[in-house]
């Protein structure tokens, strides 16, 4: 008990390191430049310390129970043994990868789902929206997005194909849904991109990365283990813009409806 | 008062216990995930029950803590930071505050650090750079350099764009465009870890502090709208590093 707390005080150390140029940027400007005091002081003080204490804690939790089981797991899936081959052909059949692809889509999913960054956006959003963008909404059409994204992103590194030609579709279907979707909700969508990969998504995602790559026969870990993460930003833009398609022409076709009846 | 205050602690009490509830719905999901795997389609056992009990209870406890605090001291230390430059009312003051914002939060970021190391090494074992500690040391430096400029550029182009009211497509299309056409230049070695350095500089302390920043700006200018407007610093903080990277590996 005594190690877990020094350990835990060493995490919340690490913690305070990382916010103090934050927290020294927001000193600075408040006081020298605008000159005056925060209101309400402590309560903010005490919200601060809040997050500080929740993000090690969280960090804390994460390295004790799901990183190593997601590095274990992201191993035994992708190990020749699992899969079925006996490690001396030079191509395995993509389909032979199955649950990698599956276990890629629903981590993806559950770990946006518990991303701190995503539910302060979608709080934020759900807020100044007045409750029309609910914040379950936003957070599921972003996990979909994830998910896809890395059951694609999977498929690459098991076929081999170029990173490139799979982001930069990715890209072109953003532009064509930008011109048809809803004004609002487009700053919404683009940020819900580089949200998707912090805190919880960011660790498995890479162990599973690193772990195709050294196993899938011809593929080097070098090049091919970095990349799932951008997957996980670009598929989440077309999802969210998708939903508040289909939110805005489920709304018509009811309007249109009840308007006829 | 006498009466008053029990209400309000059982009120608190409440929250806090709704809370906490809603944290383990959020981390229902990994849990089920984990447990299926493992057990139903690797058939292994869990290897230390007592560690992912005890870890997802801290996950459950920080995430709880963490969104407390959230709505009582990022949301509104951002709000009132972004209520005080708009009305000090100095393009300059806001230039720069953006820019230290963007680049401060960047160059202690921890995930930058780790990718940051990881690329001198690769870089190393490639050629690029010498396999000396020292090469790889100023490659990693200049790296973090590199995209905690690009994130400081990003927010003070963001913020220029709710001032100016430019449509936020276009500045991100031109960002998609500028990917793209580094992309055909670059070296491959580092095209993977360029991609990739977009998603780590956005943490989860940054983002509430820029999202409250940009909603906030946007709310007190007039004839911006906060949700047309005040969206959109993140998506661009997380595609100039992309550029910004690729540029560095052409340069060395």
């Amino acid at each position: 008990m005594k190690e877990w707390a020094l350990g835990f005080a060493d995490a919340l150390l690490e913690t305070l390191r990382d916010v103090a140029p934050i927290a020294a940027v927001v000193l600075v400007f408040q006081l020298l430049v605008f000159r005056k005091p925060f209101s309400n002081p402590h309560r903010l003080f005490v919200g601060f310390f809040y997050v500080i204490l929740g993000i090690t804690l969280f960090l804390e939790g994460l390295e004790m129970a799901l990183f190593p089981l997601g590095d274990l797991m992201a191993q035994q899936l992708t190990a020749p043994d699992f899969i079925g081959a006996t490690g001396t052909e030079i191509q395995v059949d993509w389909r032979a990868y199955f649950w990698v692809y599956l276990f890629a889509a629903s981590i993806g999913f559950a770990t946006t789902l518990a991303e701190p960054a995503l539910i302060a956006v979608a709080i934020k959003a759900s807020d100044i929206s007045g409750g029309a963008i609910s914040a379950w909404g936003l957070r599921l059409a972003v996990s979909v997005g994830v998910s896809i994204g890395l059951a694609l992103g999977a498929y690459r590194i098991v076929t081999g194909t170029s990173l490139y030609a799979y982001i930069v579709a990715g890209y072109v279907i953003v532009m064509i849904q930008t011109a048809f979707a809803p004004k609002v909700i487009i700053g919404l969508a683009y940020d819900s991109g580089g949200v998707t990969t912090s805190t919880v998504t960011v660790p498995v995602v890479t162990a599973l990365g690193l772990g195709l790559a050294s196993t899938v026969p011809g593929r080097n870990p070098l090049l091919d283990g970095f990349g799932l993460i951008a997957f996980a930003s670009v598929f989440p833009i077309i999802t969210v813009l998708g939903y508040a398609q289909i939110a805005e022409w489920w709304s018509r076709c009811a309007e249109r409806w009840s308007n006829n009846k | 008062m006498g009466l008053r205050l029990p209400e309000s602690k059982r009120l608190l009490h409440n929250r806090f216990l709704r809370q906490l509830f809603g944290s383990v719905l959020d981390l229902a999901p990994v849990l089920g995930v984990v447990l299926f795997f493992q057990v139903i389609v690797i058939h292994q056992p869990i290897p230390d029950v007592g560690r992912l009990v005890g870890g997802m209870c801290l996950v459950i406890l920080g995430l709880t803590f963490f969104i407390q605090g959230l709505e009582q001291g990022l949301f509104p230390i951002g709000e009132q930071m972004a209520h005080a430059l708009a009305r000090k009312g100095s393009v300059f003051w806001l230039i720069v505050f953006a820019f230290t914002l963007g680049f401060g939060t960047t160059i202690a970021e921890p995930a930058l650090i780790a990718v940051a190391d990881e690329a001198a090494r690769i870089a190393a074992q490639g050629g690029v750079i010498q396999n000396s500690r020292e090469a790889m040391t100023n490659y990693a430096l200049g790296l973090r350099m590199t995209v905690a400029l690009s994130v400081g550029f990003a927010i003070v182009v963001g913020v220029i764009r709710i001032l100016k009211g430019w449509p936020l497509h276009y500045v991100i299309i031109a960002g998609y465009i500028g990917v793209v056409l580094m992309t055909l230049v670059a070296p491959p070695e580092i095209i993977g870890l360029a991609y990739d350095s977009g998603g780590v500089t956005t943490s989860t302390i940054t983002v509430p502090l820029v999202t409250a920043l940009g909603v906030g700006l946007s709310s007190s200018i007039r004839g911006r709208s906060p949700m047309v407007d005040g969206f959109g610093l993140i998506a661009f903080a997380s595609l100039t590093p992309m550029i910004f990277v690729m540029a560095y590996g052409l340069l060395i």
